[in-house]
């Protein structure tokens, strides 16, 4: 067949768009208006798509059962976490994460743990989502 | 070559930074009239001081470095890493997880290949193919998700086996992704190969001869597109390839003959993807039950890593040809050195055989047919008569798009 593309791309007009439009369907005027019209109710988001099960997302801390070994020190690839000496917790800077998850496999008491939270984009990598402790 | 003797001739630099390129290296063509004929290629734009920094960390950290050498092969560099230090530490790996390599290597390959042709498809102008091919590609990133975490980083990979197992509850879904896959590989080859415009654009373009690819040194779908049999795959099994029946695939196994030209990279490139799909379900079928890792004490590993002398070598078939990593330890937590060699690398001297003959407007998909890696934005400098013009992507993409609608009439 000389034009083989041609067929599919006459079936595509009448498919749905592949293309999940989150989280609106048309781009909002401004993202953070947008955002506080769909926390009052009056807007709706259209949700993006899932993640799988064991998706590496924000990491999360449980501070109380922290021994305060280091470890997760130590394997760190990018030295996004830090030690807090006085109280012997660490601190995650994720905006220095690059979400291999190896903190968690190395960590003795388990207290580090991915979360499927993903929406992580900020204009300061200091801000308070992107620090975990 | 001898520069302003005939009117007609001048000179177009291409890159360092472009998006034909897909890597920063430099094309210093000579052209007479339409015709290239004359390449000169500079390297080193792209110098990151991964190795050396390498140096400073410890290599269960490596791991992660060695991933961001290339955004496509996030996977066979930290294991070529990971090979070479198996070899200096003697750790033996679990049979399980030589098979789960495989897995995840062959993976690798299909989304590398389907992405490829993706790109091919867009150097020519043909857009709506570029679509399609992405739309088979989510379907294998999609799988990579649900078996790695993520889809572009794998963070997979683990000095003595690997980090993630597959279990029996998950074989439906990739299952179904592998049909999914092989159904749309079927539709992607009668594009590929019956359709008139790429028939057009790329028999007889970019020729490599098989003496050309066997003196330069060509590695990976361009050697065996030019009938060069050669893979490490089959020439020297890693993992568990030696239990498997391994094919080398050349084009003659479609078309009867070998080109060597763009066609030809096309058909091996979309052969490996049908090879790749029937590798995954093969190993799945043969996985033996047991360990994935040979250590799964990491605090463990390290202690034993810290104490490894020696030097080793790790040799991969990565999508685009072998992938070969040396490593030096001296009793000390960090590797001494470490040296990577990217098969992009091999194949930049078989670039000016290629190039040879070609029209400007052919210059994006020969680039483009031995699949360099990957980094670009856009601009191109014309030197003429002295003066100096910019030519941007758009421009360029315009004239190849211009070319295809010529052949087509």
């Amino acid at each position: 067949m000389k034009f083989t593309m041609l067929p599919r791309t006459f079936a595509q007009m009448f498919k749905k768009p592949f293309t999940n439009k989150f989280p609106a369907k048309y781009a909002p005027a401004s993202v953070t208006g947008f955002l506080k019209a769909v926390g009052e109710g009056k807007a709706k988001m259209i949700p993006p798509v899932e993640t799988p099960p064991n998706f590496r997302g924000k990491i999360q801390y449980d501070k109380e059962s922290c021994i305060g070994c280091k470890l997760c020190i130590k394997v760190c690839p990018t030295g996004a976490i830090e030690f807090k000496p006085e109280d012997k917790k660490i601190k995650i800077y994720l905006a220095r994460c690059c979400f291999c998850s190896q903190c968690n496999d190395i960590c003795p008491k388990d207290s580090l743990s991915m979360s499927n939270e993903f929406l992580l984009a900020d204009t300061d990598k200091y801000s308070k989502d992107l620090i975990v402790e | 070559m001898s520069k302003g003797k005939t009117k007609t001739s001048y000179q177009i630099p291409i890159g360092p930074i472009h998006p034909a390129l897909k890597e920063p290296v430099q094309f210093n063509f000579e052209i007479e009239g339409e015709k290239i004929v004359d390449v000169d290629i500079k390297l080193g734009q792209v110098h990151r001081s991964i190795e050396w920094a390498a140096t400073k960390r410890n290599p269960v950290q490596v791991l992660y470095l060695a991933e961001r050498i290339c955004g496509i092969c996030s996977y066979c560099h930290p294991m070529a890493f990971t090979l070479a230090t198996e070899r200096v530490a003697k750790i033996e790996v679990p049979e399980r997880a030589q098979y789960l390599r495989i897995i995840h290597q062959e993976l690798e390959r299909i989304c590398s290949h389907v992405l490829w042709a993706g790109v091919a498809a867009h150097e020519i102008g043909f857009d709506t193919v570029l679509f399609l091919t992405w739309q088979i590609r989510e379907t294998a990133l999609d799988l990579t998700e649900y078996l790695c975490g993520n889809r572009i980083t794998k963070g997979i990979t683990m000095i003595g086996g690997v980090r993630r197992d597959i279990t029996s509850d998950m074989l439906p879904y990739i299952n179904e992704k592998l049909n999914l896959i092989k159904g749309s590989w079927e539709k992607l080859r009668k594009i590929f190969l019956e359709d008139k415009t790429f028939q057009l654009r790329s028999q007889g373009c970019g020729v490599l001869t098989k003496e050309d690819a066997l003196k330069l040194c060509a590695v990976g779908p361009l050697a065996r597109a030019s009938g060069v049999k050669k893979d490490v795959r089959i020439d020297q099994p890693y993992f568990s390839f030696g239990d498997f029946d391994i094919e080398y695939m050349t084009p003659d196994i479609v078309t009867g003959e070998v080109n060597g030209d763009v066609y030809d990279r096309i058909i091996v490139r979309l052969l490996e993807v049908k090879q790749s799909v029937e590798l995954i379900g093969e190993s799945i079928d043969r996985m033996p039950e047991g360990e994935i890792v040979s250590e799964p004490k990491l605090v463990k590993l390290l202690n034993q890593l810290k104490k490894i002398e020696g030097e080793g070598i790790g040799r991969m078939e990565a999508p685009r040809g072998e992938v070969f990593h040396y490593v030096k330890y001296m009793n000390a937590e960090s590797p001494y050195s470490w040296k990577v060699r990217a098969p992009t690398y091999s194949n930049v001297l078989p670039w000016i055989p290629m190039f040879m003959g070609e029209q400007i407007a052919d210059i994006p998909i020969v680039a483009a047919s031995t699949d360099p890696c990957m980094s670009c934005t856009n601009r191109v400098g014309i030197v003429k008569n002295g003066r100096q013009s910019y030519m941007t992507s758009e421009q360029l993409h315009h004239l190849s798009v211009k070319k295809t609608k010529e052949l087509m009439k």
